[in-house]
């Protein structure tokens, strides 16, 4: 096992990042599926590939799910003629869809998506980079992504791509203070006087072995999945690109593979954001409240680590179809609605919210 | 008077609006498991409803004779000038030599035809008749042409409960009028 | 390696701070000085203050810079042609480039870079709870000193931007 660390982590990474990429395939079949199905629709069900679509039965029901959808809509994106309209600014033109993508790429990083138990005992994370920042540092670059939205509406060079960029930055602003204050009752109780001092996913979803932090935290949890929707731009937060008001928002110039960055950018927040929510709230990977894997004797070695990933990654498939649930249900909000929302009611109530855990931990820590 | 219809103020649950989102959520998910609606086309067809106008078509009678006398009243009433018709003469030896007329060629562009059904309105022979056809498409404006035998075959056989032509010869070799 | 990283990370911090200063753009301006506190971010985590550079993301591209961003594309400012510049500007440039030499001679003359310490002192931005006990202890009374400047700039906004009530 000596091989060059650096050549690893460049693995590992590439790894992680196709995972990512084909989550972010299927969830878009997901969300095609999950529409068509609260629509009364079929959905995707005609595209099949040679061979595998020829199997009989399971073929035919594959094609039916719709399996197969996600390789013609990659191949469109990549084959459909590109455009850059003469009116932009190039060179932001072009690097907005990257900017967009890359910090939801990199968030990833910094994910833990499970444990192996060592035979000594030894918990070690299953994630590419422990930092001991971690949360802030998602939060960190997370925030760097609107800047491709807000780039692409202003180099587009037009009215609807402008208004959609501009509203991006306002409310990209408005929900990042309510989202930072509401998570701050879980970093005061993971970092209690007497424990040790962290910012680390790791151990905030390792210290959720008894109650899960949305059981007793619900205030926070519920804003911070406002914020998280706010933040991932998606309804009925999508204010930027709220195509019955602004054509398509921010991307409204935009065609074939540069749109597909933006696309994809969009998908990967939201695995991201559903990653993290469930690292803060659900608990990762423990299996329920008060039962932890170790408790039902799944702790060491490999099948403990398998299953450790197999019900993270459930939670967060269905943290996935939460938001996809969510974006079929509701309208999107107005504006000034989404501001009023914002500064009005979120950023009030995650403070009242940090004051009254803080207080009540203080409690428990020196009564208890 | 305008009618002014009294807005109930939200009551405090709903101003809360999360348990409205809940009940909005539980709906669409109820909907989540209901059959779908879709009528997956190709393969499933609709039911054409009776009197639909489809692509107008030349119908023969049971006794398998062309219908039209080639009046073009049809072509004359076209809206959109779609139908072109060369009358012709019915052969001396046919059954039929005591209808008057034929057509040679018979011919409506599916390109101009807007279904507005006024040929069929027209036509005192109910020779030509918007039917349950409905898909059409071509390479080109040419095969979007209807000829004579194109639209014989769209049409095929309609009932007849007068059989006109007929009652008229049989009127004439029995030497009776109506 | 770090020594390689330092001065790719520093020239690019200069290029991005010449660039906030000579470009006619201002997105420009503003996408410069986001490159200039990545760079600083950068240069933070070399030495190992993970915490600072991460605050230095969050804080400053990630927040304050949107906040640039908004304004500029709200006023939709148009790039400027070159302006003559006038006396004032010329005797405000000297003098600013007067105190940056000083600076520059100052830190550079300071006895203590000369002396470098045999081992690196740990940053106190290192360990986080090392940074929050520091911040809350030690160095409490210029927090809230800056904690208070703030909430004066706030008021102040608040007041100049409320429109007067003619009535
Ligand atoms: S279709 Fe009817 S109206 Fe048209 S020419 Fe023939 S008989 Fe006359
Ligand atoms: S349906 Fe109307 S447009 Fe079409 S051929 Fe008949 S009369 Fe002409």
């Amino acid at each position: 096992m000596d091989v060059n660390p650096v050549i690893l982590k460049f693995v590992y990474a590439a790894t992680v990042v196709s995972v990512i990429m084909g989550l972010c395939s299927y969830a878009v079949l997901a969300e095609r599926k999950i529409s068509s199905w609260i629509q009364g629709r079929v959905g995707p069900n005609r595209t099949s590939l040679p061979l595998i679509g020829g199997i009989p039965l399971i073929g035919k029901f594959l094609t039916r799910l719709g399996i197969y959808q996600p390789v013609p809509d990659g191949l469109k994106f990549l084959f459909k003629e590109d455009v850059v309209p003469a009116h932009v600014n190039k060179f932001y033109f072009i690097m907005a869809p990257v900017i967009a993508l890359v910090p939801a790429l990199t968030t990833v990083v910094v994910v833990p998506f499970g444990r192996f138990v060592t035979e000594a005992g030894e918990v070690i994370p299953l994630v590419l980079a422990n930092v001991n920042v971690g949360l802030l540092f998602l939060f960190a670059i997370s925030s760097l992504g609107v800047y491709g939205v807000v780039l692409a509406g202003w180099s587009s060079n037009s009215k609807y791509p402008f208004l959609g960029g501009i509203r991006a930055s306002a409310q990209m602003i408005s929900y990042e203070l309510a989202m930072g204050v509401s998570v701050l009752p879980i970093l005061i109780w993971v970092n209690a006087p007497g424990r040790e001092g962290t910012l680390n996913l790791f151990d905030i979803a390792q210290a959720q072995s008894g109650f899960w932090f949305a059981m007793w935290m619900p205030v926070s949890a519920i804003i911070f999945l406002v914020c998280l929707f706010a933040e991932t731009n998606r309804l009925p937060f999508d204010m930027a690109e709220s195509e019955t008001e602004l054509v398509s928002g921010f991307h409204t110039e935009y065609s074939s593979f540069k749109f597909g960055l933006f696309f994809v950018g969009e998908y990967a927040h939201m695995v991201v954001g559903s990653c993290v929510f469930t690292l803060l709230f659900l608990g990762g990977w423990n299996p329920m409240p008060f039962v932890t894997l170790e408790a039902l004797g799944f702790g060491e070695g490999i099948l403990g680590a398998i299953l450790s990933v197999g019900i993270f990654s459930g939670k967060m498939c269905g943290m996935m179809f939460f938001f996809m649930w969510i974006r079929w249900t509701l309208p999107r909000f107005r504006y000034d609605q989404v501001m009023k929302l914002g500064w009005k009611i979120l950023l009030p109530l995650s403070i009242a919210n940090l004051v009254v855990y803080t207080i009540f931990i203080f409690y428990l820590d020196t009564k208890l | 008077m305008p009618i002014v219809i009294k807005r109930r103020p939200l009551n405090f649950l709903e101003k809360l609006y999360l348990p409205e989102i809940a009940r909005g959520l539980s709906t669409t998910f109820k909907k989540i498991w209901e059959k779908p609606v879709t009528l997956e086309y190709p393969e499933q067809r609709p039911t054409i409803p009776e009197g639909y106008r489809g692509v107008p078509t030349l119908v023969k009678d049971p006794e398998g004779r062309e219908k039209c006398v080639s009046c073009q009243l049809c072509e004359f009433v076209c809206p959109p000038k779609a139908i072109r018709i060369k009358p012709g003469e019915i052969p001396e030896n046919s059954e039929y030599a005591h209808v008057e007329k034929g057509p040679q060629e018979f011919e409506i562009d599916m390109l101009r035809c807007i279904y507005c059904g006024m040929c069929q309105e027209v036509c005192p022979e109910e020779a030509i008749w918007l039917q349950n056809q409905f898909s059409l498409s071509g390479y080109s404006r040419e095969e979007l042409v209807n000829n004579k035998e194109d639209l014989y075959e769209l049409g095929g056989t309609l009932p007849d409960e007068h059989f006109k032509w007929r009652k008229k010869k049989e009127a004439a070799e029995h030497g009776s009028g109506h | 390696m770090t020594d390689v990283f330092f001065y790719i990370f520093a020239t690019a911090a200069l290029a991005g701070a010449l660039g906030v200063v000579f470009s006619r753009n201002t997105v420009s301006g503003a996408m410069c000085l986001i490159g200039t506190f990545l760079s600083m971010a950068s240069l933070f985590v070399l030495l190992e203050a993970y915490f600072l550079a991460v605050i230095q993301v969050l804080v400053y591209a990630g927040a304050v810079m949107v906040l640039f961003l908004f304004i500029i594309m709200l006023l939709d400012v148009k790039e400027t042609a070159a302006k003559k510049a006038s006396i004032y500007t010329w005797a405000a440039s000297l003098i600013g480039f007067g105190i940056l030499i000083t600076g520059v001679f100052a830190i550079s003359a300071a006895v203590s870079i000369k002396n470098k310490a045999p081992t690196m002192p740990e940053a106190s931005g290192t360990s986080l709870k090392a940074f929050g006990y520091e911040l809350f202890t030690t160095y409490l009374l210029p927090m809230q000193v800056t904690g208070f400047l703030l909430l004066i700039a706030m008021i102040g906004v608040i007041v100049l931007s409320k429109k007067v009530n003619t009535e």
